[in-house]
């Protein structure tokens, strides 16, 4: 697979690691009442769906940015690169 | 028909002309007792045994493809009982010993051959790693051996002892372990079930459950909807899928694990050989293939097949421990998806939906367990009851803290 990287352009998907659901980018709130379910299910549980799948991958062997690519499960189909940075701000993050 | 010698003999003699297909292809029945989604081999072990040990046959098994058409016949077919954690060790031992009697219950041929596993060590560390391992292999009634390096250089002479980054110093040896024909189980369990009365249904895709005020009371399907008072689902990397259609999320990822076969050679690899510095493992098909593999791909994926730089990676490894095999040939390579869950181990509970049960998050390693697997799930399914060698396997483990953590990496599928 070859990852088109937003500030590199083209990268081969082994200069990466890859960690999981771009989900993981909102953490729950440690102080809401049912954070304790929320933690769980942040941690533990996943869609894993069969097609587009937004997911985080990390340019280790690069710039080490972390980027959110929408790729199909299907067919390794890479649809979107963005930085994850500007997704978590953009989500209400603070970094 | 039981196969025997004299069956072979007697059709031998008469032109081959008397062999009958070994399962029927029956039309959906309305309403069964209990209902077994996936016919791979976990699925067809979980018939078989409700049929045989509890003398429930009013069962069909709903598989939407052709049986045994996922990883039962994807896989390196290697079985071993070679874990170390108190909630994982004994349910494998157990599967162990029903490979033993496997072929003469099923009256069928599975091809299974003991011919021992081999994890190897390269350090002192690993040496203590494998020390402990053993002796909890022993503790639940497995059998363990540590072999040293002389003993180890009689054995498998071909090995790169001497590598400077990681030599070979010596390895955990299961005499007991060793490969099965995977096609054949798949066949061997679906000829007993049908046998019983089991209908097997190919070609019938869940679409749907029938889920009311908390209970599941069937399922639909594109050859028809099917009412049943139990509904068990057995479908390995489409886990996520077919739990999706009754509303409920899964702690776990599907992955692809590629595997490979070399072109034919005359007998040259004894057993099942693990290297404990890269991921590789490899053994040698009755054929003479050379069949290995390593890593899962590492993304989520449910596409059946991999990329190259992994290819590279096994293949690397492979010549790390043993560079012989550089002379040999590919001659194949395919990928199957696996279910990947967070702490590596499996599945064998009940749901928070009444009547319907779940079997899954077996991730690279389920062949192994398909005996073992089929009679707990069985025994759940029928009784109510946790079989106790499975009674770890919870789905609520992540909720209550008492993980199966047999690696300790953590809640991330592509470590495991």
């Amino acid at each position: 697979m070859i990852i088109p990287h937003p500030l590199l352009g083209p990268r081969d998907a082994s200069e990466f690691v890859y960690l999981g659901d771009a989900s993981l980018i909102d953490r729950p709130d440690p102080r809401a009442a049912d954070a304790l379910q929320q933690f769980h299910d942040y941690l533990y549980l996943r869609d894993n769906p069969a097609g587009e799948h937004r997911e985080l991958w990390f340019h280790e062997h690069g710039d080490r940015s972390w980027l959110v690519v929408t790729r199909n499960t299907l067919t390794h189909e890479i649809t979107a690169v963005e930085l994850a940075k500007k997704v978590a701000l953009e989500r209400g993050r603070d970094r | 028909m039981r196969y025997s010698v004299f069956r072979i003999l007697e059709q031998g003699l008469t032109g081959n002309r008397g062999w009958k297909p070994v399962w029927r292809e029956p039309d959906p029945k309305p309403e069964y007792d209990i209902l077994v989604i996936g016919g791979g081999g976990h699925g067809l072990s979980t018939a078989y045994y409700l049929a045989t040990v509890h003398g429930q046959t009013n069962v069909a098994v709903l598989e939407k493809g052709w049986l045994g058409s996922g990883n039962v016949g994807r896989n390196t077919t290697i079985i071993r009982s070679n874990y170390l954690l108190p909630g994982n060790q004994p349910f494998y031992e157990f599967s162990m010993q029903l490979w033993e009697g496997l072929e003469q219950e099923l009256n069928f041929n599975a091809m299974i051959s003991q011919r021992g596993i081999i994890n190897l060590f390269h350090s002192d560390a690993q040496r203590d790693a494998a020390v402990r391992r053993g002796n909890a292999m022993v503790l639940s009634g497995a059998d363990a051996v540590i072999l040293d390096q002389d003993v180890l250089r009689k054995k498998c002479p071909f090995l790169d002892f001497d590598n400077a980054r990681f030599p070979v110093l010596g390895g955990l040896w299961q005499p007991r372990g060793g490969t099965a024909r995977h096609d054949a189980v798949a066949w061997g369990y679906a000829r007993g079930a049908d046998r019983r009365g089991v209908d097997i249904l190919q070609n019938c895709e869940v679409i749907g459950f029938d889920i009311r005020n908390g209970a599941c009371h069937g399922v639909a399907t594109t050859r028809g909807a099917i009412r049943a008072k139990k509904v068990a689902v057995c479908v390995a990397g489409s886990s996520g899928q077919v739990m999706e259609l009754a509303g409920l999320r899964l702690p776990i990822e599907s992955h692809v694990l590629q595997a490979f076969v070399s072109e034919g050679l005359k007998p040259v690899i004894p057993g099942v050989i693990t290297y404990g510095a890269g991921h590789f493992y490899i053994s040698q098909s009755d054929k003479g293939g050379l069949v290995f593999g390593g890593d899962i791909d590492g993304y989520n994926t449910y596409a059946q097949r991999g990329n190259l730089p992994v290819v590279e990676n096994v293949c690397e490894g492979g010549m790390a421990l043993m560079p012989m095999i550089g002379r040999a040939r590919l001659l194949r390579m395919w990928g199957g998806v696996v279910d990947m869950s967070m702490d590596g181990s499996a599945f064998i509970d009940r749901t928070l939906i009444d009547g319907l049960f779940f079997n899954g998050g077996w991730c690279y390693g389920g062949f192994k367990a398909t005996p073992a697997s089929g009679y707990c799930y069985a025994h759940l399914i029928a009784t109510g009851a946790s079989h106790p060698v499975a009674a770890e396997m919870r789905l609520d483990r992540f909720a209550s803290g008492a993980l199966v953590d047999e690696r300790g990496a953590g809640a991330q599928p592509n470590l495991h």
